[in-house]
């Protein structure tokens, strides 16, 4: 099931990150193919958002190898890596509060210069999240949990994402909210980016996804279909509750 | 006369050097959280840079206008050069460092610009050659000279730019949004470092343009002069609210209008037992009062723990 690594978008190998002296990723392997959404599941702790900073930059892995397609991630700078559609939408959000929600949207296409389609991709945003459009003018801090997912859902957007990593979306949020984000995460992925998922929630995380990783204190310990997984004693025990 | 319009019309002339200095001060820590206590050096550079090239040029026949331009360009230059170097230097090695440390590399920057100032131009007071005709204006019982009006308009079209610049440009996007969570703003393709270095280089060109005005309205240079200047365009970023912009020119200008009507009252009101040599005492009842009274300044909505 897993990609083959010529295939892959996205190709992980031993990667390994350690927080002054403790090993939050002890060496994983992971693939990305392109188009696929990708779960990336575990408890509380397990190295999942450490992982996508390290995808992302933030953080400087101690060993191990990351190939975007098909290219060493290891020379660039973590502001660099939108311009090659490599993006992550942060736990927690990282809004602007004190820019308008406008202003928001405009920095996810700080790196982009073509003027026309920029405001293109911004009706766009704004047709997919009327909420959006409705409170463009408002500060961003002034919107509610699941607003401000959205906005940041389509700030990753602005910048045309071929590969986006999202970090618990569903965090803090109401479930009518989760299930409107999730629903937007499956248009995305239906649209053709491929999307890495960070989730507490596996279930959700597993029913949207075509693949699932399942990791523990820093280690993959599982990895197969998403329905596998699913339908696996172990995650079910462990991670689904039942 | 009327000494109430004339205090109010020097607060608000020496309120406009402040509130331009202020800025430097409070974008700098609003990106980083540091007071820069090395930026009043820079207002003294561009001073004395400006003062050398004026005196270069002075006998060479060109038309006042084009010199006093030419001085003002040559001094901003310098002096984004030297904010930028400071930043690199002395600041951004110690970006990680605990928050005392690039304080206390701000007071030895400060420390080394004011003797190499001391060492290059001298330890004298050095007269600021007046270049255009200082006409004077009776404004209904004041005074006002040229040059003043001159500040006051060069000031208010500078800070002008700056929100413009802040508000509806690419670049003041990505300041703000730095300013307020870098990590996110990395993540959005901002290369922050960058970003710092402009906002550095903007602060010091703000200090080149108020080191000049200030020079050509009291027409005194000396190596000396930007460290009470910084204080008290420091206490106007506080007042204010620091890290708010908008706060720094309100601050700097009612700094000066205080200051102005501090000074112009004070013998009157203690009977003459206190003169208006006074006047430096005002910022720093000022500066106290705010810290004790309402430490988050002005306008500024948070409450400036980070020092």
């Amino acid at each position: 099931m897993i990609a083959s690594i010529s295939k892959s978008l996205l190709q992980v190998r031993n990667l390994k990150v350690a927080y002054g002296g403790i090993q939050a990723l002890k060496g994983i392997n992971l693939d990305v193919a392109p188009g696929e959404l990708v779960a990336l599941i575990g408890s509380n702790g397990a190295g999942k958002t450490t992982t996508l900073k390290a995808l992302a930059g933030l953080l400087q892995p101690s060993a191990g190898e990351i190939h975007y397609r098909g290219i060493s991630l290891q020379n660039h700078a973590a502001h660099q890596l939108i311009q090659e559609g490599l993006v992550l939408v942060p736990e927690g959000r990282g809004v602007f509060a004190r820019l308008t929600v406008e202003e928001n949207l405009q920095m996810g296409s700080y790196c982009r210069n073509d003027k026309s389609s920029i405001a293109q991709d911004l009706q766009h945003i704004y047709e997919l999240f009327p909420r959006l459009a409705e409170r463009h003018t408002q500060l961003a801090g002034t919107l509610s949990g699941g607003e401000q997912q959205m906005m940041a859902l389509g700030r990753a957007l602005m910048s045309r994402p071929k590969l986006l990593m999202l970090d618990e979306p569903s965090m803090g949020l109401a479930p009518m909210m989760v299930v409107k984000i999730f629903e937007t995460i499956r248009n995305i992925s239906a649209q053709g980016v491929s999307i890495l998922l960070v989730e507490q929630n596996a279930k959700l995380a597993l029913e949207v996804a075509q693949r699932g990783y399942v990791m523990e204190s820093g280690l993959i310990t599982l990895s197969d279909s998403a329905a596998n997984l699913l339908g696996s004693d172990v995650v079910r025990r462990a991670y689904l509750g039942s | 006369m009327d000494i109430l319009l004339q205090q109010i019309i020097n607060g608000f002339v020496q309120g406009s050097v402040y509130a331009m200095v202020a800025l430097g001060y409070t974008m700098v820590y609003g990106i980083l959280g540091l007071i820069n206590f090395a930026h009043g050096e820079v207002v003294m550079i561009g001073a004395m840079v400006a003062m050398s090239v004026i005196q270069l040029l002075i006998s060479s026949g060109l038309p006042p206008l084009l010199i006093l331009l030419i001085s003002l360009i040559i001094s901003i230059m310098v002096c984004m050069a030297l904010g930028y170097s400071i930043e690199r230097i002395a600041y951004r090695p110690l970006r990680k460092a605990p928050r005392l440390a690039p304080l206390i590399t701000a007071i030895g920057v400060s420390i080394v610009l004011q003797n190499l100032a001391m060492i290059f131009w001298g330890r004298a007071y050095h007269a600021f050659p007046s270049l255009l005709p200082n006409n004077s204006h009776m404004l209904s019982g004041a005074i006002i000279t040229e040059v003043q009006i001159l500040i006051v308009l060069v000031a208010l079209g500078m800070m002008g730019s700056l929100l413009l610049l802040m508000h509806r440009t690419r670049l003041g996007r990505a300041m703000r949004a730095v300013a307020e969570n870098p990590s996110a703003a990395i993540l959005m393709g901002v290369n922050i470092n960058g970003v710092i270095a402009i906002t550095f280089m903007l602060g010091s060109a703000l200090a080149a343009v108020a080191g000049m005005m200030v020079s050509a309205n009291y027409g005194i240079v000396h190596y000396y002069m930007g460290s009470i200047l910084g204080l008290k365009a420091f206490t106007a970023a506080v007042l204010g609210g620091i890290g708010n912009m908008r706060g720094a020119m309100v601050g700097g200008l009612l700094l000066g209008l205080i200051e102005s009507l501090g000074a112009g009252y004070i013998g009157d009101l203690s009977g003459g037992f206190l003169g208006s040599h006074y006047q430096d005492v005002f910022a720093f009842f000022v500066l106290i009062s705010v810290l004790v009274f309402r430490p988050s300044g002005l306008l500024g909505e948070r409450v400036a723990e980070r020092a």
